[in-house]
C-alpha cells in the first residue's frame, strides 16, 4: 500500500518529469540527427562534455546563463566533430559515435584535473534560478513552482512541440526527412544533402549539449561520468518513440516513469527486486525493434553516408 | 601499382598515420599541461617497456584487450558490429568464476581450467546470440540490440550477485579453487616475477590463431567472410546468410566472454562488479587498428597494453586520462582516413 501511495503522489511526478527532461532534451537532439540519416551514438559524450561545459562556463563567469550557452556550445562541437567525421569523411557513423564517447570521458576527465585539480568532481556552482510562481505551501503550489517555475523543463516542453512543428510542418523539416530517406531523390530536387545533416547533427549537439546542462546545473557541480548512459537512453527512447518528437517524449517519460519507480521501491524497503525494473526500457526498445509491439522503421538512408560528387 | 601493394599500402599506412596523428594532439594537450612530451614518452616507455616488471605488467594489460578485439573483428569480418561486449564478457566472466568457485576441490587442474573456460565462452556466446537470432529472424539492428543488452545484462548480473553469490558485505564472488588457478608467467619466466601476467595471455594467443585458421582455412570461415563482403552475392552462391549472422555473433560473443579470464583465473579469483570499466569497448579500437585482421589485433592490443600500463606510470605527472583520448583519437582517425585513402588510391588506377 505504501508503495501504491509512493507513486499516486505529487512528490512521484515531479520527480519522474526532472529525471525525464535530459533523456526528453536528448532524445530531440536524436530525432534531429537520425531523421537526417545521420545515427548519433554520440548522444551520451555530447551530454557529458555539455555538462562540464556548463559548469566550467558557469565557474569562471559566475553566471549559469552563460554556463548553460558554453554547455550548449560544447555541445555543438562535439556534434560537429562527429558530422565531420561521418559526413566529410563519409566514415562509419557508429564507430564515430564509439570514438566521441571514449575522447569525451577522456576529455572531460583530463580537463576536470586542470580546471579543479580532481579527478571526481568539480567545485560547487550556482544553478539556475526556480521562479516562485505561487506563494509556497500546499503541495499543490510547491508542484507548480517546481515545474512552471523551472526555466529549464518549460523551455524543453517548447523544445518538443517546436520540434514536431520544424520537422512535420515547415519546408526545412520536409528537406530534413528527405535527406533521410532517399537522399538522391532530394539531390535531383536541388537540396543540399551534406549541408542539411551538417545542420541536424550540430542541431543535435544543441540539444543533446543542453541535456548535459540541466544535469551539470541541477546538480551544480560536474561528477566524472555523470552522462551516466543517458545518451543509450535517448537513443532508446527516438527508436521506441518511431523517430517522431512526441513519440519519442513519450517515450522518455515512460523510461522516465521507470527510474522514478525503482527509486521509489527502493526508498520503500520493498523486496521487489529493481534490476528488473532497470530493465524495462531497453527491454522494450528491442521488442519494438524487433516488431512486436508495431514495427520501429528507421529512416531508409540512415547510417549510410552520402557521396555529393 | 599492383593490387597486393596497394592492399598492403591500406593496411599499414592507416594504423601508422593515425598513431601518428594521435601522438600530435597528445603533444599538444602535454604542452597544455605545461610538460614536455618528449619527457612524458621516455617515462612512458622506460616504465613499460624497457624493464621486466613493465612488460609483465603489459602482457597482463594486453590480454584482455586481445580478446576483446578478436570478438569485434571476427563479427566485423561477417559485416556484424557487436558492440555488445561489456554485456559479453560480464555473463561470461560471471559464469566462469561461478563455475570456478563451485567445482569440487579435487577436481584435475587442466579440467577446472578447461571448464571455466567453456562456461564463459557459452555464456558470452549466449549473449551475441541474442541479438545474431534477431537481426537473422526479424532484420532488428544488432548494434541497437548490442547496446540495449549490455544495460540488460549488467542488471541481471547485479540481481545474481546481489541475491544469490556474493560474499557478504561485497560486491565479488567467492573465490574460484585453487586447481582452477592459471599458472603466473613468472613460474616459467622468473623475471616477470611480482606481475600478474599469467598462462590466460597464452591462451589469448592460441585463441588468436585459432581464429585466423577458422576464418581463413575453413569452409565455414569462408561463407562467414562472403556474408560480411556481400550479403546477397553470398545468398545467391548458397549460403545460409541467417546462419552465418547467428553463428557469427555467437562465436563473437564467445571470444568476449573469455575478456575476464585474465582477471578470474589469473589475478584477482573472483568476480567483482565493475571490474571491466569498457574492456568491451576497447575491443572496437583494437580491432580497427588491427585491421580485422588477427595479427593485426594482438599487435594492436599489444600498443594498447603499453598505453593502458602507462597511464598508470605517468600519472604522477600527467593525467592518466591523456592515454583515453589518444586511444579514441586513433580509432578517429583510423576511421576517418579509411574512407579518403581508398579514393585516392583508386584515382591512382
Amino acid at each position: 500500500m505504501a508503495i501504491l501511495n509512493g507513486i499516486f503522489s505529487l512528490a512521484f511526478l515531479i520527480q519522474l518529469i526532472r529525471i525525464s527532461v535530459p533523456y526528453v532534451l536528448a532524445a530531440m537532439g536524436g530525432v534531429f540527427s537520425e531523421r537526417s540519416g545521420v545515427t548519433n551514438i554520440a548522444l551520451e559524450g555530447i551530454i557529458l562534455n555539455g555538462a562540464f561545459g556548463s559548469v566550467l562556463g558557469t565557474y569562471l563567469t559566475g553566471s549559469p546563463l552563460y554556463g548553460a550557452l558554453a554547455g550548449v556550445i560544447a555541445g555543438m562541437l562535439t556534434a560537429l566533430l562527429h558530422a565531420v567525421i561521418s559526413i566529410r569523411f563519409r566514415a562509419d557513423q557508429i564507430i564515430s559515435g564509439v570514438a566521441i564517447n571514449l575522447l569525451s570521458v577522456g576529455l572531460t576527465k583530463f580537463f576536470l584535473k586542470i580546471f579543479f585539480d580532481s579527478s571526481s568532481n568539480s567545485s560547487r556552482v550556482e544553478g539556475i534560478k526556480v521562479f516562485q510562481i505561487l506563494p509556497p505551501g500546499n503541495g499543490f503550489s510547491d508542484m507548480i513552482n517546481q515545474l512552471v517555475g523551472n526555466p529549464m523543463i518549460m523551455l524543453t516542453l517548447f523544445i518538443v512541440v517546436f520540434s514536431h512543428i520544424i520537422i512535420f510542418k515547415t519546408v526545412f523539416g520536409l528537406r530534413l526527412r528527405a535527406v533521410g530517406e532517399h537522399p538522391e531523390a532530394a539531390d535531383t530536387l536541388g537540396i543540399r544533402v551534406n549541408v542539411m545533416r551538417y545542420v541536424c547533427v550540430i542541431i543535435s549537439g544543441a540539444l543533446a549539449g543542453l541535456a548535459g546542462v540541466w544535469l551539470g546545473l541541477d546538480q551544480h557541480q560536474f561528477t566524472d561520468g555523470m552522462s551516466n548512459g543517458r545518451g543509450f537512453i535517448a537513443i532508446a527512447a527516438v527508436i521506441f518513440g518511431k523517430w517522431n518528437p512526441y513519440g519519442a517524449a513519450l517515450a522518455c517519460l515512460l523510461f522516465g516513469g521507470s527510474e522514478a519507480l525503482q527509486i521509489t521501491l527502493q526508498s520503500s524497503g520493498s523486496n521487489i527486486p529493481t534490476q528488473f525494473i532497470q530493465m524495462i526500457p531497453y527491454l522494450l526498445t528491442m521488442i519494438a525493434l524487433a516488431g512486436f509491439i508495431g514495427k520501429s522503421t528507421s529512416p531508409a538512408a540512415l547510417g549510410k553516408a552520402y557521396d555529393e560528387d | 601499382m599492383d593490387k597486393l601493394n596497394k592492399k598492403i599500402l591500406i593496411e599499414f599506412i592507416i594504423p601508422i598515420f593515425a598513431v601518428l596523428l594521435a601522438l600530435i594532439f597528445s603533444d599538444i594537450l602535454i604542452l597544455i599541461y605545461k610538460e614536455s612530451p618528449l619527457k612524458i614518452y621516455k617515462l612512458l616507455l622506460e616504465g613499460t617497456i624497457f624493464n621486466s616488471y613493465g612488460i609483465g605488467q603489459v602482457i597482463f594489460k594486453t590480454t584482455p584487450l586481445i580478446f576483446s578485439g578478436l570478438a569485434v573483428a571476427f563479427a566485423f569480418r561477417t559485416g556484424l558490429f557487436n558492440i555488445g561486449g561489456e554485456g559479453q564478457l560480464y555473463m561470461g566472466t560471471f559464469v566462469t568464476a561461478v563455475i570456478g568457485a563451485y567445482l569440487p576441490d579435487s577436481i584435475p587442474r587442466f579440467l577446472a581450467v578447461i571448464l571455466c573456460l567453456l562456461g564463459g565462452f557459452l555464456a558470452g556466446g549466449l549473449i551475441g546470440f541474442i541479438p545474431g537470432f534477431l537481426k537473422a529472424k526479424t532484420g532488428s539492428h544488432e548494434v541497437i540490440n548490442t547496446i540495449m543488452l549490455n544495460f540488460i545484462v549488467l542488471a541481471f548480473i547485479n540481481y545474481l550477485l546481489v541475491t544469490y553469490f556474493r560474499v557478504p558485505e561485497t560486491l565479488h564472488t567467492k573465490e574460484i579453487i585453487s586447481n582452477a588457478h592459471l599458472a603466473r608467467l613468472s613460474e616459467f619466466i622468473p623475471a616477470l616475477d611480482s606481475t600478474y601476467a599469467s598462462l590466460a595471455f597464452v591462451i589469448a594467443i592460441l585463441t588468436a590463431i585459432v581464429v585466423y585458421v577458422i576464418l581463413w582455412k575453413t569452409k565455414f570461415g569462408y561463407e562467414l567472410r562472403a556474408v560480411g563482403h556481400n550479403p546477397e552475392a553470398a545468398a545467391t552462391a548458397g549460403i545460409n546468410v541467417k546462419k552465418c549472422i547467428m553463428m557469427s555473433m555467437a562465436i563473437s560473443g564467445g571470444l568476449a566472454g573469455l575478456i575476464g579470464l585474465n582477471y578470474v583465473l589469473g589475478d584477482k579469483y573472483y568476480f567483482e562488479e565493475g571490474f571491466s570499466s569498457g574492456l568491451g569497448f576497447m575491443g572496437i579500437a583494437v580491432a580497427l587498428l588491427g585491421r580485422n585482421h588477427p595479427l593485426g589485433v594482438v599487435i594492436a592490443a599489444f600498443l594498447f597494453g603499453v598505453l593502458s600500463e602507462g597511464g598508470l606510470v605517468i600519472n604522477a605527472v600527467v593525467p592518466k586520462e591523456l592515454v583515453d583520448i589518444l586511444q579514441a583519437i586513433v580509432i578517429i582517425c583510423v576511421v576517418a582516413s579509411t574512407t579518403e585513402v581508398r579514393k585516392i588510391l583508386a584515382r591512382g588506377k
